[in-house]
């Protein structure tokens, strides 16, 4: 197989209809006879639903139907629940798992503002929401749980009062033996860090259309997800269909960030009353349901302690976790197990004891978004080494040059397993070699010095550091299947679903090489289950690894196909055929090549030649990962801080990293820019906020930030590639990489701006007014 | 309360009879099926609706279709001539200044009417300008770049 | 997220206008540029039954001088203002590129703004600084409202619902007056959590006026009195402009919101007064 895509900056090949406006989003989907639902959300973050009145409401105009978890009860089926610990897990840690079902409409209790009570479906959604106003609640409101400590304790207000606690997760883990080594430590330090809940906020929100069709007993539904077979697997159950009846269409996606991963209410909902009136529906979340309806994420606080020898080698760390999960655990034990398995991330540690607490709260449910987890452990492990760096007075890079795991040590176990239950095994990388990529790249002495020379004008430049190492590519699968048409062209179906990250250019790419065909013959399909019968999604880095390797192993199958028919028409032995350039030859035989159309055709049986061959030029596979494979990265961030603001200006980023074979270095930039812009937002600018009611205070773009040109530097990225010996491809996962690392990198950057004033940032965001107000604690 | 609104949309005329509450935005992607316009949060910040009245940007979902009785709007579907590709679009092509697409009509737009006014853009400027439209998946990094060669290609 | 009903006019002239507006009074909305009512409608926090739509109004679109009294019509849009300002009055120029964003700038008035009275916002705060007058009409009569006398509390003016902003007038600062503005916003183009405008004539090498005033500090904009007061006759050294700031900040009673504490706008308009002023006495002649 030659490389003749794999590895080049191809242009991508989905562009020219979004440039156009000719992209097709779920709002641009529009059939005959469409109906518009528009839903009554809680305005309680708790509260009894008493009574429900809507007879005002169906009498406004172009009302078709309002509907009630009591009118459509024979349809009301748990929402779908992820995240039970696989078997190599269960067996390593005791889980304290509870998770409650979540019914599409509240039956009679609404435990989160923004929760679905009732939907209308009208003839315009301007007319949808008329009705909206006119449908009467009696609430019964009950105490909110809006603290997370707090609701962990005793006697805190229930939510789920069956469980009798707040706490859906519990467990505790250790490696090593923690308490030896804080007893021989020389230094030891403990801090609490915050990481405030914020969220993907993908720029089209979700947004569903579905059509029941009576002749065939058939629904097909559009749905802005990340995971079109977990939709239709949640479909088949409330609609009792068998999955072939159920086609789910992800479109183009306007992001997705992990928010359109989850299973959500409103997938359900369309599809029912597009069965239960005979007309097809839409629904486009607004951006005010988005800030409520759509998944939350992050929020965790880690009150963790090291243990360290005075030369900075760090023995030990000891953390305790306490994660918001929002009103229902959603997804068991995968944020707080991705936050244990990546807290050491890059360094050489083998003690490590956690205590955590996964809490549920009056709040929007918390789901994975881009990095899930491990933000948040990287966070609290990068600000406690620059903590005991200044303890110590030592330089931030040197510590980490100590402590960070040597290439040579490579495969390093952990001893303790990944969340996909499979031993936590570092692959592949060089973190020291990252580290002194990214120093060098931003010039790392001569930042020091400048920093001196500064000070003295009044000026407050910091640099700050942190790293990662990241399991990618969680599997267990994703499939693809290749058809050739009479032309030689070529499509390729996977379960992968787009949402910006360029799939229709990078898997062309790998099939194209697969085939030996000309790039332009090939089309991407992702996410239509119509067109694969199994798939899992788009989510934790993992479509490059699972789908390339499928579309890898299906293109080399059919190229087998192809050479065997080759063989037959050229009279030659397959092994004697190349495949290049869309055309078929003997080997060292220029003019005896000929079109694939040729070969295809002349595959087809006719009358003059029935039976002597098949055209049967497809193929699917559903390629398997042992486990993950493991990116990582070194980002460095250089600040300035105004003292009399507390403004934060970022001046430069750098992003040293390792995410195994490149395909396509522009779009593998462009994903790491794209991760390091939600990181900046979360250092400084982006929290959902909520009062000591439970309501969200930040319901509006005005109020949750998301950085704009004006807030984000130039991004350099420095590439390193240490193949994965984990899949065929060599490749790793990527998508969230540039997301997990720039709270810590420009947290870390602060402080050592404002180091002569002994500022520990603690918190993010780093807002001028968090800011200030540390500073003005340590003032005289 | 509906009313006639004429108006041309990238030199078509169109006149069509709507609810006087009905946002340009709105009216575009539902009436004159001109769905590249896209409704990113419908109040104000995001900039995916922003088109272009009278050849300078403004945002569709604050603007009420009956407003623009009489105007010349712009919107993406209208940047390229034909089959071919404006310069912006060109430039964002080659220069990876996109993944989703959801923002990026609303940016197109937005550039073409900055780089008529501002033909020489530094990136402080590019930055400045871009400023009212959100991108969640770039870092605007590619954007930026795009843009100024965009700008250096009309030298 | 879609606009409740409501009845939509289009007037053609200011009488036909107020005719409007004095029949219908609390129950019209005057639409002008709409980048902070259309997003009111859209959430449905704004209910109007009847929308007034000033934007076809004739003769509501004069941005004159004279005298160094800049007269603004109430349909001159922000972004008209900003372009005429790059190269006549620096001051407004400096403000106006940080009130939201081009594409809010180029339908946004100058008169909607002002009388939208947001109290963390650029125009009014400008108006103020400025010794400006807004001009209203009604059908029962025509006054002149000073800047001073304007802004009541957050979002309400001294404006009375049939009336209609034509004109708003602003002082420029003359030939040899330095100005100063600062503000500091979470994002670029959002409210500011606080900002000067401050302006400085100068005789002598001492002040001989200086107008200052402060936003997102209180409930409306205000003039920084304590601070202008520091400053008259004396000469504008950093330790008498530091000791200005000092007394125009001890001065305001700002509050919390979501993205700052009262202490943090105290404390960051005591900055942003020395930096302002600090700017404006080194632009003025002395």
């Amino acid at each position: 197989m030659g490389a003749r895509y794999f590895g080049a900056a191809v242009k991508r090949r989905e562009d020219p209809r979004f440039l156009r406006g000719e992209g097709r989003f779920v709002d641009d989907v529009t059939l005959p006879g469409l109906l518009h639902a528009a839903f009554l959300r809680s305005p309680h973050a708790h509260a009894r639903v008493a009574a429900i009145r809507t007879e005002a409401a169906a009498a406004m105009p172009g009302v078709v139907r309002i509907f009630t978890f009591s009118d459509l009860e024979r349809w009301m089926k748990p929402l779908p629940l992820f995240g039970a610990p696989p078997p190599g897990l269960a067996a390593a840690i005791r889980f304290d798992l509870r998770q409650a079902p979540q019914y599409p409409l509240c039956r009679d209790r609404a435990r989160h503002v923004g929760e679905i009570v009732a939907m209308v479906v009208a003839d315009s959604r301007y007319r949808a929401e008329d009705a909206v106003e006119r449908i009467e609640v009696d609430w019964e409101p009950l105490p909110p749980v809006v603290e997370v400590r707090a609701a962990s304790e005793a006697g805190a207000p229930l939510l789920h009062p069956e469980w009798a606690t707040n706490v859906a997760v519990a467990f505790t883990h250790a490696i090593g033996d923690t308490a030896a080594a804080f007893a021989r430590a020389e230094v030891t330090l403990e801090e609490t860090f915050t990481i405030q809940r914020y969220v993907g906020m993908p720029l089209e929100g979700r947004g569903v259309v579905a059509a029941w069709d009576r002749r065939d007993g058939s629904v097909t539904t559009w749905n802005s997800t990340q995971v079109s077979h977990f939709v239709q697997q949640g479909l088949a159950t409330v609609l009792e269909l068998p999955p072939h009846k159920i086609r789910v269409v992800a479109p183009d996606l306007g992001g997705g960030f992990g928010t359109k991963a989850s299973g959500y209410a409103e997938d359900a909902l369309i599809p029912i009353a597009a069965r239960v009136l005979g007309r097809p529906v839409k629904w486009i979340e607004d951006r005010r349901e988005h800030m409520v309806g759509a998944a939350h994420a992050r929020d965790q606080v880690h009150a963790i302690a090291l243990a360290a020898r005075r030369d900075g080698t760090i023995l030990a760390v000891r953390d305790r976790i306490w994660l918001d999960l929002g009103a229902y655990n959603v997804w068991g034990i995968v944020l707080p197990y991705n936050t244990v398995a990546h807290l050491i991330g890059p360094y050489r540690i083998r003690d490590l004891h956690v205590d955590v607490k996964a809490v549920v709260t009056s709040k929007t449910p918390n789901a994975p978004y881009r990095g899930a987890g491990r933000p948040e452990a990287v966070f609290a492990m990068d600000r406690a080494v620059d903590c005991l760096a200044r303890r110590l007075g030592m330089d931030p890079a040197d510590i980490r040059r100590r402590n960070y795991i040597r290439p040579d040590e490579l495969p390093y176990d952990f001893g303790m397993p990944y969340r996909d239950g499979n031993p936590l095994v570092y692959d592949s990388g060089d973190f020291p070699a990252a580290l002194e990529a990214a120093l060098s790249a931003v010039d790392y002495d001569e930042r020091r010095r400048e920093q001196g020379r500064l000070r003295a004008e009044g000026v407050h430049r910091g640099i700050g550091i942190s790293g990662y190492v990241e399991g990618t590519a969680i599997g267990p699968f994703e499939g693809a299947t290749i058809k050739l048409d009479l032309s030689g062209r070529v499509s390729v179906a996977t379960g992968a679903v787009n949402s910006g990250q360029g799939h229709e250019t990078t898997f062309a790419q790998i099939a194209a090489d697969a085939l030996g065909v000309p790039l332009d013959w090939v089309t991407v399909v992702g996410g239509d289950t119509a067109a694969v019968p199994f798939g899992v999604g788009t989510f934790a880095s993992r479509s490059a690894v699972t789908a390339g390797n499928s579309i890898a192993d299906a293109a080399s199958e059919v190229r087998s196909k192809l050479v065997r028919a080759a063989a037959a028409l050229l009279e030659a032995s397959p092994a004697d055929i190349e495949i290049a350039d869309g055309r078929a030859a003997v080997r060292g035989v220029p003019d005896s090549a000929v079109p694939l159309a040729r070969v295809i055709q002349a595959a087809i049986p006719t009358f003059a030649r029935p039976g002597v061959a098949a055209p049967d030029f497809e193929a699917t596979a559903y390629h398997h990962v042992p486990t993950v494979t493991y990116a990582s990265a070194v980002h460095v961030a250089h600040v300035e801080v105004d003292v009399g603001t507390g403004l934060v200006k970022l001046l430069r980023y750098v992003v040293a990293h390792d995410c195994g074979k490149v395909i396509n270095p522009t779009i593998v930039e462009g994903q790491v820019h794209g991760g390091v812009a939600q990181g900046v937002g979360g250092a400084l600018y982006e929290e959902m906020v909520y009062d000591e009611s439970g309501q969200l205070l930040t319901g509006t773009l005005m109020d949750y930030l998301v950085p704009t040109a004006m807030e984000l530097p130039p991004i350099e990225t420095v590439h390193l590639e240490f193949p994965s010996p984990r899949n065929p491809l060599g490749v790793k996962g990527l998508g969230e990489g540039g997301a997990i690392s720039p709270p810590a990198a420009i947290a870390n950057a602060i402080d050592d701006a404002l180091a002569p004033f002994g500022v520990c940032v603690t918190a993010t965001p780093a807002s001028p007014a968090r800011l200030l107000a540390l500073l003005d604690a340590r003032q005289p | 309360m509906n009313r006639t609104v004429r108006l041309r949309v990238n030199g078509e005329r169109h006149e069509r009879l709507v609810e006087v509450r009905k946002t340009l935005a709105d009216f575009l992607r539902e009436d004159l099926a001109l769905t590249g316009t896209h409704v990113g949060c419908e109040h104000g910040v995001c900039g995916a609706c922003t088109v272009l009245l009278h050849g300078e940007p403004v945002r569709s979902c604050l603007l009420l279709a009956v407003q623009a009785e009489d105007t010349e709007i712009t919107t993406i579907e209208g940047l390229a001539d034909g089959e071919q590709l404006h310069p912006l679009q060109q430039a964002f092509w080659d220069h990876h200044g996109l993944q989703c697409g959801f923002c990026t009509p609303g940016i197109l737009l937005t550039a073409k009417a900055f780089l008529e006014e501002c033909p020489h853009p530094t990136d402080d400027e590019i930055r400045e300008a871009l400023s009212g439209n959100l991108c969640r998946c770039t870092g605007y990094h590619f954007i930026v770049e795009a843009i100024r060669a965009a700008a250096e290609g009309r030298r | 997220m879609k606009p409740p009903p409501f009845e939509y006019v289009d007037p053609r002239t200011v009488a036909e206008t107020l005719e409007r507006l004095a029949t219908h009074g609390d129950d019209a909305k005057i639409l002008a540029g709409g980048q902070s009512l259309l997003p009111m409608l859209n959430l449905r926090l704004a209910r109007p039954a009847v929308i007034v739509d000033v934007n076809r109004v004739a003769g509501l679109d004069g941005l004159t001088t004279e005298n160094g009294r800049l007269r603004v019509g109430a349909l001159v849009r922000q972004r008209a203002l900003e372009r005429w300002a790059a190269s006549h009055a620096p001051l407004l120029a400096a403000a106006l590129r940080l009130v939201g964003h081009i594409a809010i700038r180029n339908r946004g008035t100058v008169a909607g703004s002002i009388a939208h009275a947001d109290p963390a916002s650029e125009l009014p705060a400008l108006l103020l600084c400025l010794d400006g007058v807004v001009v209203a009409e009604s059908r029962r009569g025509r006054r002149e409202i000073a800047a001073h006398a304007l802004f009541e509390g957050p979002l309400v003016t001294a404006l009375a619902a049939d009336e209609l902003i034509t004109e708003t007038r602003f002082e420029l600062p003359h030939a040899g007056e330095g100005w100063g503005f600062h503000e500091v916003a979470r994002r670029h183009g959002d409210f500011a959590l606080v900002g000067v405008a401050a302006v400085i004539a100068r005789e002598g090498g001492r002040v001989g006026r200086a107008r200052v005033s402060v936003f997102g500090a209180g409930p409306t904009p205000l003039r920084a009195e304590a601070a202008e007061r520091a400053l008259l006759g004396r000469e504008p050294t950093p330790t008498q402009v530091a000791e200005a700031a000092a007394a125009g900040a001890a001065a305001l009673a700002p509050v919390a919101d979501l993205h700052a504490s009262a202490d943090y706008r105290r404390r960051v308009a005591r900055t942003l007064l020395g930096r302002a002023l600090t700017d404006a006495a080194a632009r003025s002649r002395p």
